[in-house]
């Protein structure tokens, strides 16, 4: 099963009105891997998960998932093959309890297994089980981190989306969340694309990953074979310590 | 002291069809952020709708029992109106969405006349009077309660409860919260949004079916023009408790309905309505989100 070709994006070019976001992105992800996506603001990374979902769509281009054209499909029935994205920003339902925002997640099964799963998020994260009845907008920006990701693995996904997990969360949260990544997927098999501008931390953890400069990719490989690269070094490693 | 246990016994009632009808604008306005114009007329509709079976019952089944008369009109009266504020948000609404926020305010005011209009053109200008269909009352001392009153307070209560489950209680409900929290998130879950907008839009209007049923009833006339001042003053209910909120839909129906019945009974009744949407004023003044409206400040 491993190594069979998941999804793949083919010449992908997203429009924002006149403005185009992407011009020709092709990426691959694999059943089974973790791949990552870095660049700079403003690269598209965000557009590109977005345009996964197909909100907003291609506009040329194709998204193909487990060997089906998803790329004209709506956004609801894209999520119901089961790809879950925790998006940039969180998108937490504010005025929804914690446990509400879970359940959104299992919408897909009609809570068939939201008992079980919920227990399972719950051990990831302790910190949502103790707030688990308070409003999704009285949280931390670290919690609500944590419920983004819960929300996404509550839907069972076959491909797990992530726009930049770390973002804005203490060291210490940023590695409990990489370690709970790698264990999904060494564990459950869990097929994870991830969008970083901890560059140094994505590349850790994935099999393969992608750099994205102003809406094309520029260069791709191993997560080792990049960190090893001495302009990807330069640009997004060691770019803050001169 | 009877006098007053009497006014706010007949403000109750008026201010639970009130209610009924500003959760309709209350819940549009939540989902997706337009006041739905129009909706005053779904109530005026409501009402032809139930006066219209009343007429065709009556006629073909002569001796029909009341309360299988009043069931059907409820019933039918909710099935039209659901399905006329369907089509209304699927052809006059939906193609604006995501254009600029005025658009479909003016297409609401529109379909507002439209509606209105096609009830004065097909039904004649004139007031359609039906018969008391129930008359009995109680007497509580100098008090004095008609089964009427009571019909009305306890179907309100029993479609609030029904409502209120439904919305914080069923996948539904909670589909339909997340859609007016965030819509495209709600999406990225595999939430419909269109169908879940249009339910919205389905459920105002049965909602608002029984209101205007139930205002024919304790009237006895409709008019093509109902939809007008009494849409107007459910509106001001739903503003006054807060747009948006459902609980705060229902207290503003209930203090308008009370402000009414109390002003008419001891000032003067051709000043009711400045005393309503003096009210109004007032309260936006020191609370401009309403008396149950959430203030804006939430964590990004």
């Amino acid at each position: 099963m491993a190594g069979e070709n998941l999804l793949k994006v083919q010449g992908v070019e997203t429009y924002y009105g006149n403005i185009r976001a992407l011009s020709g992105v092709d990426v691959e992800v694999n059943k089974g891997e973790i791949v990552s996506l870095i660049g700079a603001n403003g690269a598209g990374k965000s557009t590109l998960m977005m345009t996964i979902c197909g909100s907003p769509q291609a506009k040329t281009g194709q998204v193909i998932f487990d060997g089906e054209d998803i790329t004209r499909l709506p956004t609801h029935l894209i999520a119901r093959k089961r790809i879950a994205q925790s998006p940039e920003g969180r998108r937490i339902f504010p005025r929804m309890t914690v446990l509400e925002n879970l359940q959104m997640g299992a919408n897909l099964d009609n809570l068939k297994y939201f008992k079980e799963d919920v227990e399972k998020i719950f051990v990831l994260f302790p910190r949502l089980k103790e707030r688990q009845s308070q409003r999704g907008g009285t949280l931390s920006g670290g919690e609500q981190q944590m419920l983004s990701i819960g929300r996404a693995l509550m839907a069972r996904p076959k491909l797990l989306l992530l726009d930049e997990p770390s973002l804005g969360l203490a060291p210490l949260i940023v590695k409990g969340i990489f370690e709970a990544i790698k264990k999904l997927n060494q564990e459950e098999g869990l097929t994870v694309f991830l969008v970083e501008q901890n560059a140094f931390a994505a590349l850790k953890l994935s099999d393969r990953a992608y750099v994205m400069v102003n809406g094309r990719v520029t260069m791709s490989g191993s997560g080792k074979e990049l960190l090893a690269n001495p302009e990807v070094r330069a640009a997004y490693l060691e770019g803050g310590r001169h | 002291m009877e006098y007053f246990i009497q006014q706010l016994i007949n403000g109750l009632t008026l201010g639970s069809i009130y209610g009924l009808v500003a959760i309709g604008y209350t819940m549009v306005y939540g989902i997706i952020g337009m006041i739905n114009f129009a909706h005053g007329d779904i109530f005026m509709l409501g009402g032809f709708a139930a006066l219209i079976v009343f007429l065709i019952a009556t006629s073909f089944f002569a001796g029909i029992p009341v309360a299988l008369l009043l069931l059907l009109m409820l019933v039918v009266g909710m099935l039209m109106t659901g399905l006329w504020n369907w089509t209304i948000e699927r052809v006059a609404y939906r193609p604006l969405r995501g254009s600029f926020r005025l658009a479909p305010l003016i297409t609401a005011i529109g379909m507002s006349i439209v509606l209105s209009n096609f009830i004065q053109v097909t039904q004649g200008p004139r007031n359609k009077p039906i018969p008391q269909l129930v008359t009995d009352v109680y007497h509580i001392g100098d008090i004095t309660i008609s089964l009427k009153q009571i019909i009305i307070v306890i179907i309100t209560a029993v479609l609030l409860f029904a409502f209120w489950y439904i919305v914080n209680k069923t996948p539904l409900g909670r589909a339909q919260r997340a859609t007016e929290q965030d819509r495209k998130m709600a999406a990225l879950l595999g939430v419909d949004v269109d169908k879940t907008i249009s339910i919205t839009f389905v459920m105002g209007a049965a909602l608002a079916a029984v209101a205007g049923c139930m205002y024919l009833m304790y009237y006895g006339v409709a008019s093509f023009n109902d939809g007008f001042i009494p849409g107007v003053k459910a509106f001001t209910a739903a503003v006054l408790g807060g747009i948006g909120s459902l609980p705060g839909a229902v207290l503003g129906g209930l203090m308008i309905g009370l402000i009414e019945s109390l002003w008419s009974a001891y000032f003067t009744i051709a000043y009711k309505d400045v005393a309503t949407f003096g009210l109004l004023a007032f309260v936006l003044i020191f609370k401009p989100t309403g008396i149950l409206g959430r203030p804006e400040v939430e964590k990004v």
